[in-house]
C-alpha cells in the first residue's frame, strides 16, 4: 500500500486517517532547536468537508488515499443516481446524492464537471464555475428598471433559485457563478 | 503568502529592502561585539565528525585530498571548534556563519541558515541572558522592549497545570489531549517528546509577545551540552529566548567536564542507534580540548534569519532569504 512520509507533506496531498480520505490543507513543520520535530497539519475530510488539525511526529508515514480528480461529462439523472461519462474512454460512472450535493441544482445534461473519486467511487462533484440556465419562473419586474439594484428571486430550469435584477424575465437565459450562487449576466443561447 | 517553490524562478524571494536590512543587521551585530570587546572568529564549516544530537541530522560532502577521499560533514553549529578556541585561551569570541541541518524545512526552518554564536568565559548563564537581551534590543532598535524571565518548570505549572519534573508520559499525554492537540492520542512519544509537544503547541505561541521572554532551567534530560545543577530539583543550566512566539536563541552554562561530555555523547549515540539514525565518530579533538581544560563559560546561539524576520514582521523565512533551497 502506498504511503507518504511526513517530509512529503504539502497542500493537496491525499492521505487516509481513521479510515477516511483527507486532503492536506496546510502543513507546518514545528521543531524546537533541541527537541522532537512535528508536522502540524490542517486536513479536510473529503467525505464530510470538515477541517481538523492533526499533529504527527516528523518521519512517520501515513497511508496514501487513492483519490483522483477527473473531468467527466454529466449525462442524465435516473431519479436516484447521476450518470457521468469519461469523454475519452466512454466509461460511465454513477454518483449518489451525497456525492453530487449542491452541484445537483446547477448541472444540465452534457455539462463537464470535476469529480473527485476515491477508490474509483465519486466523493464529490464540482459543477462548472459558470453555467447558463433558463429562468422558468420569476415575478414580472417593474418596467424601466435597469439598475439591478433591487433584485427578485428567479427559479431556474434545474430548480435552483437565484436573485436576479428586476429587468430579467421568465424564459430568458442567465449566466450564474456556481461558487457563489449568484447572477452574473443575461446570456445568449450557446 | 510567501513566494515559494518555483524551482526555475531565478529571482530572489526576499524583497530588496529585506536584503538591505540583513546587511544593516549584520553590521549592528558586529558593532555590538566590537564595542563589547568580543573577538570575531571563523571555524571550519566542514568537519570529520557529524552531530551526535539525536534531534539533528548533518549533511555530508566528500573531500578529495592527497591520496585520500573521505566524507566531511557540514556543521550543524560551530559549537565544538569554538570551545576548542576557548580551551586554547581565546577569551570571549563570537561567530556569524551558515549552519546546515538536514530535513528541516518550513515557515521557520531552512536547511541552511545564519547562526550567531558567542561565548563568555568566566560568565554564568544568567549574566549572559542579560547580554542577549541587550543585543536583541539593540538589533531590533527597541531599547525599551521589556524582558521577562520564567523558569521552565513554572511555565508549565502556571500555564498548563502540570509539573514537568514529576508528571509521567501518560499525564503529559492527557494534558495534550485536554488542550485539544489534534492527533495527540495517536502519538507515540517519550516523556521529553510530550514536553516538546506541549511547549511548541500550547506555550510557545504566547511567549515573547511585545517583550523578550527567557525560559530557563530546563529538565536535566534536556541538558544537551549544558551543565547540570544538582539540588532538590536538579536542573540543566540552559535557557531559550522567545520573540513573538518564535524560538530565537538557546544558551548554556557550558559543560566543561570532559568525562561527563563523553558519557553524554555516548548516550546520544545510543539513542541514535536505537532510532536507526546515522552514526558519527565522536569529535575526539573536542574531547581532548575539554581534557586539556576549557574555562568555565556561558555560550549562546541565536538565529539571525528569525531575528531579521521579527525586525521586518515577516511571516515566512523565505521573505528574508535571497534564494531559498528550492531556488538554490
Amino acid at each position: 500500500m502506498a504511503s507518504y512520509s511526513t517530509n512529503e507533506f504539502r497542500g493537496g496531498l491525499k492521505i487516509m486517517l481513521d479510515g477516511d480520505p483527507y486532503t492536506i490543507v496546510e502543513n507546518e513543520f514545528v521543531k524546537p532547536g533541541k527537541g522532537q520535530a512535528f508536522n502540524r497539519v490542517r486536513v479536510r475530510n473529503l467525505k464530510t468537508g470538515r477541517v481538523v488539525e492533526k499533529t504527527f511526529k516528523s518521519g512517520e508515514s501515513v497511508e496514501a488515499a487513492d483519490v483522483v480528480e477527473t473531468a467527466l461529462q454529466y449525462l442524465y439523472n435516473d431519479g436516484e443516481l447521476w450518470h457521468f461519462m469519461d469523454t475519452a474512454s466512454f466509461e460511465q460512472i454513477t454518483a449518489d446524492a451525497a456525492a453530487v450535493g449542491d452541484a445537483a441544482k446547477w448541472i444540465k445534461e452534457q455539462d463537464m464537471c470535476n469529480l473527485t473519486l476515491w477508490n474509483g467511487v465519486p466523493l464529490s462533484v464540482d459543477p462548472p464555475n459558470f453555467v447558463v440556465l433558463a429562468i422558468t419562473e420569476t415575478d414580472p419586474g417593474l418596467k424601466g428598471d435597469t439598475s439591478g439594484g433591487g433584485g427578485k428571486p428567479a427559479t431556474l430550469e434545474t430548480g435552483a433559485v437565484v436573485r436576479v435584477p428586476l429587468f430579467v424575465q421568465t424564459g430568458e437565459l442567465i449566466k450564474v457563478d456556481t461558487r457563489t450562487g449568484t447572477y452574473v449576466s443575461r446570456a445568449k443561447e450557446e | 503568502m510567501p513566494r515559494r517553490s518555483d524551482a526555475h524562478d531565478w529571482r530572489p524571494s526576499a524583497a530588496p529592502a529585506a536584503l538591505r536590512e540583513r546587511a544593516a543587521l549584520l553590521t549592528r551585530l558586529r558593532g555590538f561585539f566590537a564595542a563589547a570587546g568580543v573577538l570575531e572568529v571563523e571555524t571550519p564549516i566542514l568537519s570529520r565528525a557529524a552531530t551526535s544530537d539525536p534531534a539533528l541530522a548533518s549533511l555530508a560532502s566528500l573531500w578529495h585530498g592527497p591520496g585520500e577521499a573521505r566524507p566531511l560533514h557540514l556543521h550543524t553549529s560551530p559549537e565544538l571548534p569554538m570551545k576548542r578556541l576557548l580551551a586554547a585561551g581565546s577569551g570571549p569570541i563570537y561567530q556569524i556563519c551558515k549552519v546546515f541541518r538536514d530535513g528541516e524545512r518550513g515557515r521557520l526552518h531552512h536547511p541552511e541558515f545564519t547562526l550567531l554564536e558567542w561565548y563568555r568565559p568566566g560568565w554564568d548563564y544568567r549574566r549572559l541572558m542579560v547580554e542577549v537581551a541587550d543585543l536583541v534590543r539593540c538589533a531590533l532598535g527597541e531599547p525599551e522592549r521589556p524582558v521577562e524571565e520564567i523558569a521552565y518548570r513554572d511555565l508549565f505549572r502556571e500555564r498548563l497545570g502540570v509539573d514537568p519534573w514529576r508528571a509521567d508520559a501518560a499525564e503529559l499525554a492527557r494534558t495534550a489531549a485536554a488542550r485539544g492537540i489534534g492527533g495527540a492520542d495517536g502519538l507515540a512519544l517519550e516523556r521529553d517528546g510530550w514536553l516538546d509537544l506541549l511547549l511548541t503547541h500550547c506555550l510557545e505561541p504566547a511567549l515573547g509577545r511585545s517583550r523578550l521572554t527567557f525560559v530557563y532551567d530546563y529538565p536535566p534530560s534536556q541538558a544537551a551540552l549544558a551543565r547540570r545543577r544538582d539540588g532538590a530539583v536538579p536542573v540543566a543550566e540552559r535557557f531559550e529566548l522567545y520573540l513573538e512566539g518564535v524560538e530565537l536563541a538557546n544558551g548554556f552554562q557550558e559543560l566543561t567536564d570532559g568525562d561527563e561530555q563523553r558519557r553524554r555523547f555516548l548516550a546520544d549515540l545510543e539513542v541514535r542507534a536505537a532510532a536507526g539514525l546515522a552514526m558519527s565518530p565522536l569529535d575526539e579533538a573536542f574531547l581532548d580540548a575539554l581534557a586539556a581544560g576549557m574555562p568555565e563559560a556561558a555560550g549562546v546561539a541565536l538565529g539571525v534569519d528569525r531575528l531579521l524576520m521579527c525586525r521586518l514582521g515577516a511571516r515566512h523565512i523565505d521573505e528574508v532569504l535571497a534564494f531559498p533551497i528550492e531556488r538554490a
